[in-house]
């Protein structure tokens, strides 16, 4: 017997056998609407601009951007700095950033969680749970992606341009402005790809988010809390905005090596 | 590495330094420039200049092109020796236009071919109005036309009072312009002397093998 008191079909054999991957094209009596597809609704979700929908939607888009807008004022002059700086551990700097790259995502958020909690040294500041930890906890799992990217791309340039700008005497901050602005369609592309980085994480927004309605749920965890609760419409609209964005990002990037490639050769 | 050595270099000149590859041309005019420091010796060079110009500039053997347009690129350099900016446009065009690059103005520099990027490099060093002009082999990767057309404008800059001093090791292009020479070998320097008496009456062993197409080391 179901919640709403009609007897459950019995699952045909063949839905039994492809198990859950066809559900969402299937019939089913879930909470949004009788036997009408999760997938079909999810559909109608976008399409009617669902109020609920959109602000998950405009909180992920909000937080992700900030924090990728964060990360490039610190990333690139950091990259930049430590691709033309010679200073004993350097190396070990470079090892470093690289292995940050990997860090999991839970880690960082149970991190910040430690760190923003009410007994932590930032506690006083009252961000646990806010759109703010949430920044700060994505930007932190972008930096070191940025800064890695941005000191490849500028060491690479910098290899090309060294003895020119040291001939006309230029000092090191002219430099690194000069090479920021030359490989700025590179590193454009570097932010998008922490951007996509951004977009797709959900465990240290999770933690340091709580994922509450109307507050601090993003897609990501939205799908995650959705998908558990057997709400697949919902999960699933999300899940095409997602991918959407991802391909968007990646056109983008696309897009962007190739008007560098017009405009600078 | 090069051995201590010291040789002038003289004002409305034209000075070339010849030798074989890895002889330590490029090296010595990289010491020269002040682009490397000598662990021991001293380079004696008039760096005091107004702002606005540099006291001597280089143009390297593969030619560095910013990741911008041609015309930006001479702006970049004027800019960075602090020529005001209500100058940049007009002293950029006289320079495009003196070394005929007024047509690729807004093209990509690295869109263009060796030699108008040689051109270009040329021109963005004159463009300083650097009293002594350092070449390091700037026709070795060109074609005969185009290292034609580098060498009369190296000529012409000569001409105006420019002091040239440029490493090849092509003996024909030391015939054409060099005013003195300082020969180069492992490092050394074995013979520098005016041009025609270097061509014509070398003193040393191998200088008259180097004259004579003979592998020196």
């Amino acid at each position: 017997m179901t919640a709403n008191g009609r007897n459950a079909p019995k699952p045909a054999f063949g839905k039994r056998a492809h198990g859950l991957w066809l559900a969402p094209f299937l019939p089913y009596d879930g909470p949004m609407m009788d036997n009408a597809s999760p997938f079909m609704e999810a559909l109608a979700l976008i399409m009617r601009l669902d109020p609920v929908f959109l602000g998950i939607v405009a909180l992920s888009l909000r937080v992700t951007l900030t924090a990728v807008c964060l990360t490039a004022l610190i990333g690139l002059p950091l990259g930049a700095l430590l691709a033309v700086s010679r200073f004993p551990g350097r190396s070990v700097a470079i090892v470093a950033i690289n292995a940050l790259m990997g860090l999991p995502p839970v880690v960082v958020g149970l991190t910040f969680f430690l760190l923003l909690s009410r007994s932590g040294p930032l506690g006083g500041f009252g961000l646990l749970f806010s759109p703010s930890a949430m920044i700060i906890a994505q930007a932190s799992l972008v930096l070191p992606i940025v800064i890695a990217l941005t000191r490849q791309t500028i060491e690479d340039l910098w290899a090309n341009y060294r003895e020119y700008l040291q001939s006309i005497g230029m000092g090191p901050k002219q430099a690194i402005m000069t090479l920021l602005w030359d490989a700025r369609f590179s590193l454009a592309t570097a932010l998008l790809a922490g951007f996509g980085r951004a977009t797709a994480e959900v465990g240290a927004v999770l933690i340091v988010g709580g994922n509450i309605a109307g507050v601090t749920r993003m897609m990501t965890t939205a799908i995650a809390l959705e998908t558990s609760k057997g709400d697949l419409a919902l999960a699933l609209g999300l899940g095409i905005i997602l991918v959407g964005i991802t391909l968007m990002v990646n056109a983008l990037a696309f897009g962007m090596s190739r008007i560098g490639v017009r405009h600078a050769g | 590495m090069i051995h201590p050595m010291s040789f002038e270099v003289k004002t409305g000149r034209r000075l070339v330094v010849l030798g074989p590859n890895g002889a330590g041309k490029s090296l010595l005019l990289r010491l020269c420039h002040g682009l490397l420091q000598p662990v021991a010796g001293q380079v004696h060079r008039n760096d005091h200049h107004p702002a606005g110009r540099r006291a001597h500039a280089m143009v390297f053997q593969m030619p560095v092109m910013l990741r911008r347009s041609v015309f930006d690129n001479v702006t970049h350099a004027l800019a960075t020796v602090g020529v005001p900016s209500a100058q940049l446009r007009s002293r950029a065009v006289e320079a495009l236009n003196r070394f005929g690059l007024t047509g690729f103005s807004e093209r990509p520099a690295r869109l263009l071919s060796g030699g108008e990027q040689q051109r270009l490099a040329i021109a963005r060093a004159w463009a300083l109005r650097p009293d002594l002009l350092f070449l390091d082999e700037p026709t070795a990767a060109l074609d005969p036309s185009a290292t034609r057309l580098i060498e009369a404008m190296l000529g012409d800059l000569h001409a105006e009072g420019v002091t040239l001093m440029m490493s090849t090791h092509d003996l024909g292009q030391a015939r054409r312009l060099a005013d003195d020479v300082v020969f180069l070998a492992s490092g050394s320097l074995v013979e520098a002397s005016e041009a025609k008496q270097f061509f014509n009456d070398p003193q040393t062993q191998q200088a008259r093998a180097f004259i004579a197409g003979d592998l020196v080391w």
